[in-house]
């Protein structure tokens, strides 16, 4: 099967920026006490792209950042490679991502509660940000808070720098994150579940104001978030995730026109629908496997409509797809993939 | 007005928050002169501005939080003071599952415990027909027993939502107000979910009070909407209504945003100005400085409520003189 042998996209997508890409990480697996939860990895970041990521609860979404990022506990055994501008990551000192987190990739955390400090003034959490990476002190920290607060529409900045968390509603916690991590002007941003707290047009202002800080200083972003339309709607790459492995991965405008991946084309099936008549929503059938009862072949295999015996055994390697995505499916879609993998730069567009 | 299950009558909730360590204080109105009316066994949705008021007045539905005015009635009976075993006792009817998953949680306790928690403390049944029954809710909201053993961390995000779902329902409530319950989830754990809560709604008459940013699960679990901005409510009546033709200027906004997976086939409104500050409230209508079609009254003149021909009541002094025509929408 030729789907089968594909080149892994890595480093096909590797091959094909002509410059170095930013972030790379490679064969990333992630084990919490023996039991594997990201199995195998592989994804290049380049200056300026926007990258989104869905798929399953559980997927690994988060864990596969975290580790990138040196953030796991210690009971995560984390291997592969993740380069930060050809720079290995994994193992480095805690001093050195230190440095680099914040500054060079900052990370919205999907938990607000985890994320800021519930007995510390926002404002202050924002200052450290600031004194820490942009070498700022006195007065220019208020300043530049001040501007970050108003930038990402947070009203009544002035008055908000004194306040608590609690204080603040869920979707003004979430804008006083995105304030911090933009606070380092990093290179790489990852926001995990970033406007879940956001009405529409809020979430609608904060997405554009990522994608202008994308476009003139060539920050990268990787947006995660289960909503597929937050996703289309900002980034030019999707990655769907399930049993911690990518399952697909195509530009976003093909990818929801034709999802080739049995998952992909579950979840759109899931959608709840904004136009026309409504219907009882059509979940995706059974349930995601553990981790420590992964089944040996597909991890959709149990779940799959298109199912063959063959998927039970074998775990499916992505391979390109003829709508220059690339797809992890021996049964669906994929097999129509037997044209020898070009190096176009659609995928990357 | 007939009682519903629930009926907010003129509440209005103001924080006072302080400008630095000595600064003087000024009052934030979060909640002001809102009334709602939840009928049993049908969801109401909340939806709105970020910072609107609609946390605030789930929590005051609860009596979690009491009103500066205005009055909470439950079943036509207003809530007993707060903490009181009376309270207690209606509270028990009622449950609230909140926006982040993790602080709701308890970080020590594993997902099983929590979940037979309420059981054990109303002491229901035999101690195995309590583990069975929460495995069984477990169940119904996706988890397994091996999710049941775990502690909250060891879950994912929207793992730890179904957990804090399932404790909610494990008791069985009449009405549950649900704060941005499937934001964590995934479109599949989300469409699993939202099927469980209205199986559950025909089942036991579940009346729910369902706080969302997400309009597409809006339209597909309720029957009435009010939308909020800057603590009012702006716009109320039923949901398919105000998403096809939606009248008020910031409605129409919020429906026009909302983010379509594919391609984009209706035309974003896009809001000038700044999110508003609710310390220092508009004058008129809340709405003026970012609203397109602002006339001179708007600057002065609160909108006060009028009803459509279609049942629907809207807050705009342009709706008020000039009702809408019909659209042929779905
Ligand atoms: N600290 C931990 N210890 C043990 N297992 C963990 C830990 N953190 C995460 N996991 C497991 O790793 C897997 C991946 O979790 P992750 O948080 O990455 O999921 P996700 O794709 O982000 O899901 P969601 O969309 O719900 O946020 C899950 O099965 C989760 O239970
Ligand atoms: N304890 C508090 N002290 C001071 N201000 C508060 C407090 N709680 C809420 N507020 C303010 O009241 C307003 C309403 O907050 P609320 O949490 O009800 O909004 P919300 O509509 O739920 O917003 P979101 O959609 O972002 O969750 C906000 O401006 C908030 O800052
Ligand atoms: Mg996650
Ligand atoms: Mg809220």
């Amino acid at each position: 099967m030729a789907n089968l042998a594909g080149t892994t996209p890595a480093s096909a997508l590797t091959a094909a920026r002509s410059s170095q890409p930013l972030l790379t990480i490679e064969g990333l697996t992630v084990d919490f006490s023996g039991v594997q939860v990201i199995r195998g990895i592989d994804l290049t970041v380049a200056r300026g792209e926007s990258i989104g990521i869905v798929g399953e609860s559980g997927s690994g979404k988060s864990v596969t950042w975290l580790a990138a990022l040196g953030l796991l506990p210690r009971t995560a055994t984390v291997s592969g490679s993740i380069r930060l501008d050809g720079e290995e990551l994994r193992g480095a000192a805690a001093m050195r991502l230190d440095r680099i987190r914040g500054r060079r990739v900052a990370m919205i955390f999907q938990d607000p509660s985890s994320a800021l400090n519930p007995v510390i003034r926002i404002g202050r959490q924002v200052g450290e940000v600031l004194a820490r990476h942009q070498g700022l002190s006195g007065s220019s920290i208020r300043a530049e808070a001040k501007r970050l607060f108003e930038l990402v529409g947070l009203p009544d900045a002035e008055r908000r720098f004194d306040a608590y968390p609690h204080e603040l509603s869920g979707g003004q916690n979430q804008r006083v994150m995105i304030a911090t991590a933009l606070a380092g002007k990093p290179d790489v941003l990852v926001a995990d579940e970033p406007t879940t707290a956001l009405d529409a047009t809020i979430q609608a202002q904060i997405l554009d104001l990522l994608t202008t800080i994308r476009r003139e200083t060539g920050m990268a972003l990787v947006l995660i978030s289960h909503d597929l339309g937050v996703v289309s709607e900002t980034c030019e790459r999707i990655m769907v995730m399930y049993g911690g492995l990518v399952v697909e991965t195509a530009p976003s405008e093909s990818i929801f026109a034709s999802p080739r991946h049995p998952y992909t084309q579950g979840l759109l099936a899931a959608l709840p629908p904004f136009e026309g008549a409504l219907r009882q929503l059509v979940p995706i059938e059974g349930q995601v496997p553990e981790p420590e009862n992964m089944p040996p072949g597909c991890p959709f295999a149990p779940r799959c409509p298109q199912r063959m015996a063959v998927c039970e055994v074998t775990i499916p390697r992505l391979a390109q797809t003829e709508a220059g995505g690339f797809s992890a499916c021996i049964a669906g879609p994929a097999t129509e993939a037997q044209k020898p993998l070009s190096l176009k730069t659609s995928v990357l567009a | 007005m007939t009682a519903g299950i629930l009926d907010l009558q003129g509440i209005s909730r103001s924080y006072s928050t302080r400008q630095g360590l000595f600064g003087k204080k000024v009052p934030v109105h979060a909640v002001d002169e809102v009334s709602l009316s939840l009928k049993e066994g049908q969801t109401l949705a909340l939806v709105g501005e970020s910072g609107s008021g609609k946390s605030t007045t789930g929590r005051i539905a609860l009596g979690l939080e009491r009103p500066n005015s205005g009055y909470v009635l439950f079943r036509g009976t207003e809530l007993p003071a707060t903490d009181t075993p009376a309270w207690r006792r209606m509270r028990a009817q009622m449950q609230m599952i909140y926006q982040d998953p993790l602080a709701a949680l308890d970080r020590r306790l594993s997902i099983i415990d929590q979940v037979r928690e309420p059981l054990d403390i109303h002491d229901i049944g035999s101690a195995s027909k309590r583990n069975n029954k929460a495995l069984a809710m477990l169940d119904a909201v996706g988890l397994n027993a091996s999710h049941a053993t775990s502690l909250p961390y060891q879950l994912s995000g929207g793992q730890r939502q179904r957990a804090v779902l399932a404790r909610a329902l494990i008791m069985q409530p009449a009405l549950l107000v649900c704060d941005e319950p499937v934001s964590a989830l995934d479109v599949s754990i989300q469409a699993q979910v939202v099927n469980v809560l209205m199986d559950l709604q025909k089942e036991l008459r579940l009346s729910l009070l369902f706080i969302s940013h997400d309009l597409k699960v809006v339209r597909q679990v309720s029957q009435s909407m009010a939308v909020m901005y800057l603590g009012r409510i702006v716009e109320f009546g039923e949901t398919h209504l105000l998403l096809s033709n939606p009248t008020h200027p910031y409605t129409k906004a919020l429906v026009s945003a909302v983010p379509v997976a594919g391609r984009r086939t209706r035309e974003r409104i896009i809001l000038k100005g700044e999110p508003p500050n609710p310390a220092a409230r508009p004058t008129g209508c809340a709405f003026h400085p970012r609203c397109a079609i602002a006339r001179p009254e708007c600057v002065s003149v609160c909108p006060t409520f009028s009803t459509l021909p279609d049942g629907r009541s809207v807050a705009c002094h342009a709706v008020h003189t000039n009702p809408p025509t019909k659209e042929v929408g779905s």
